[in-house]
């Protein structure tokens, strides 16, 4: 696969690896690095790169799994409009097993809902063409990767006049809550490897006011394992010099403004508001609301349902997880209560979900 | 659910990339792209293509590796 097998050649992992090594031999304490986005998470473990770095680094894993995030709340109502019988809800495929406070998508799905895994918010478009006595609802999760996938779906259902076309919007943005968790004094974190993905819509320049005013370093790196390892690197480099930079390791992709037509697409629709992330609670302006000129897709706006009071799980730890507090195996309810099969908290659903990760890979 | 993969476009039609990789077809949006060419490389998420692949950019992060293995392997 041209640009992925490139980056994984082991001869120059080898480099990598040595060269972090040399460069913390004399660091007398442990820095704490922590990779805010799921699908770093996953390459982190699928690679086995904890096992690798010298014991003077600490990776933990951050709230940038989508699905991992999303307030039990906006499950429910998801399950809510599932019940309604013109619904069919289209919806990315790990929504579907996420615990509302009752009931979950598949559970519904069991029951005789009509809900669509699609792989595009375009595909659920698609749908709604295809079923013009429905409501077709999509579920719109994902940080700035995803948003503009999902703004675009509005405007094509926009500009083919469809009426019955509608999304559940929950989607989240980036760089504020690692802001908050920056300012969280139980937590050090003493660098950033910054999400790859999100930054290609963003741009690396969107991290400088972390750097400049809460002073931690910032790398942006692909999810290869060689992209991880020199951002690790570049990373460690910082805190011993004591600086802190934003540096790019992702230059093939990332560009520091990032991509202005997808943000572009991203501002027509939505603009930023106030939200709730699951187990860490209400970050201001971090969430994503679909603008009023495009409140006739917003299922929230045009489409009542009676949902059920919220309810966490008893005794799941996802929000000391999703602020990288504690790790999987610190949960008492992992791999007893919760298993990928029956999972009491989101963290154990998605596979970029730091407890589902840890069951399929875990060695740490 | 944030996989985005590198594929090359093998066909343009109507604003939409014909994308492939390992043998696997994908349609891809080019809403949030512009100047995109059939044979360029680009990231494509969710069924749009978010960004290109700097061919250059690559070769160039590629180089430092290599300098690290190298640098490595110098006598102290
Ligand atoms: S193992 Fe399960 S219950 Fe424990 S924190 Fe993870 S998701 Fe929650």
């Amino acid at each position: 696969m041209k640009y992925a097998s490139e980056f994984r050649d082991p001869q120059l992992a080898k480099g990598l690896l040595a060269a972090i090594e040399q460069a913390v031999a004399d660091y007398p304490g442990r820095m704490t690095l922590m990779e805010v986005c799921g699908t770093h998470t996953m390459s982190i473990y699928q690679h086995g790169i904890r096992a690798l770095l010298p014991k003077q680094i600490r990776l933990i894993s951050g709230p940038g799994c989508p699905v991992c995030v999303t307030p039990i709340g906006y499950v429910d109502r998801a399950v809510a409009y599932a019940r309604q019988p013109d619904v069919i809800i289209a919806t990315f495929g790990d929504m579907l097993r996420v615990p509302g406070s009752t009931s979950s998508l598949l559970h519904e799905q069991a029951l005789g809902a009509q809900i669509k895994i699609v792989y595009s918010p375009l595909d659920a478009v698609a749908l709604a063409e295809k079923h013009p006595q429905k409501k077709v609802i999509f579920l719109g999760v994902g940080f700035e990767t995803t948003a503009p996938t999902i703004a675009g779906s509005i405007v094509t259902a926009k500009q083919r006049g469809l009426k019955h076309y509608f999304v559940l919007a929950a989607n989240k943005t980036m760089p504020t809550p690692m802001a908050a968790l920056t300012a969280d004094p139980e937590l050090k974190v003493d660098g950033y490897i910054c999400p790859a993905h999100v930054s290609a819509v963003i741009g690396a320049d969107a991290y400088r006011p972390l750097t400049e005013q809460f002073k931690v370093p910032c790398v942006v790196t692909g999810f290869e394992p060689l992209d991880m390892l020199r951002g690790i690197q570049l990373l460690a480099q910082q805190v011993l010099s004591g600086r802190a930079e934003v540096e790019n390791e992702y230059q093939r992709i990332v560009k520091p403004q990032g991509n202005a037509k997808a943000q572009a697409l991203l501002t027509k629709v939505f603009e930023p508001c106030d939200t709730d992330w699951r187990g860490i609670g209400a970050i201001p302006g971090s969430g994503l609301k679909i603008r009023a000129d495009y409140a006739a897709f917003d299922a929230e706006v045009q489409l009542p349902a009676t949902v059920e009071e919220p309810k966490e799980h008893q005794g799941c730890l996802c929000g000391e997880i999703l602020k990288g507090k504690i790790t999987p195996k610190e949960c008492p309810l992992f791999r007893k209560a919760c298993t990928p099969e029956n999972p009491v908290g989101a963290c154990m659903v998605s596979s970029e979900g730091t407890c589902a990760a840890e069951y399929k890979y875990g060695t740490d | 659910m944030c996989l985005a993969v590198p594929m090359k476009v093998t066909e343009i039609v109507d604003g939409t990339a014909v994308c492939e990789v390992d043998g696997v077809r994908r349609a891809g949006s080019l809403m949030m792209l512009d100047d995109v060419s059939v044979g360029d490389y680009v990231l494509l998420h969710a069924g749009f293509a978010i960004e290109k692949i700097d061919p250059e950019e690559a070769q160039k992060t590629l180089e430092v590796f290599r300098e690290v293995l190298d640098a490595g392997l110098l006598p102290e």
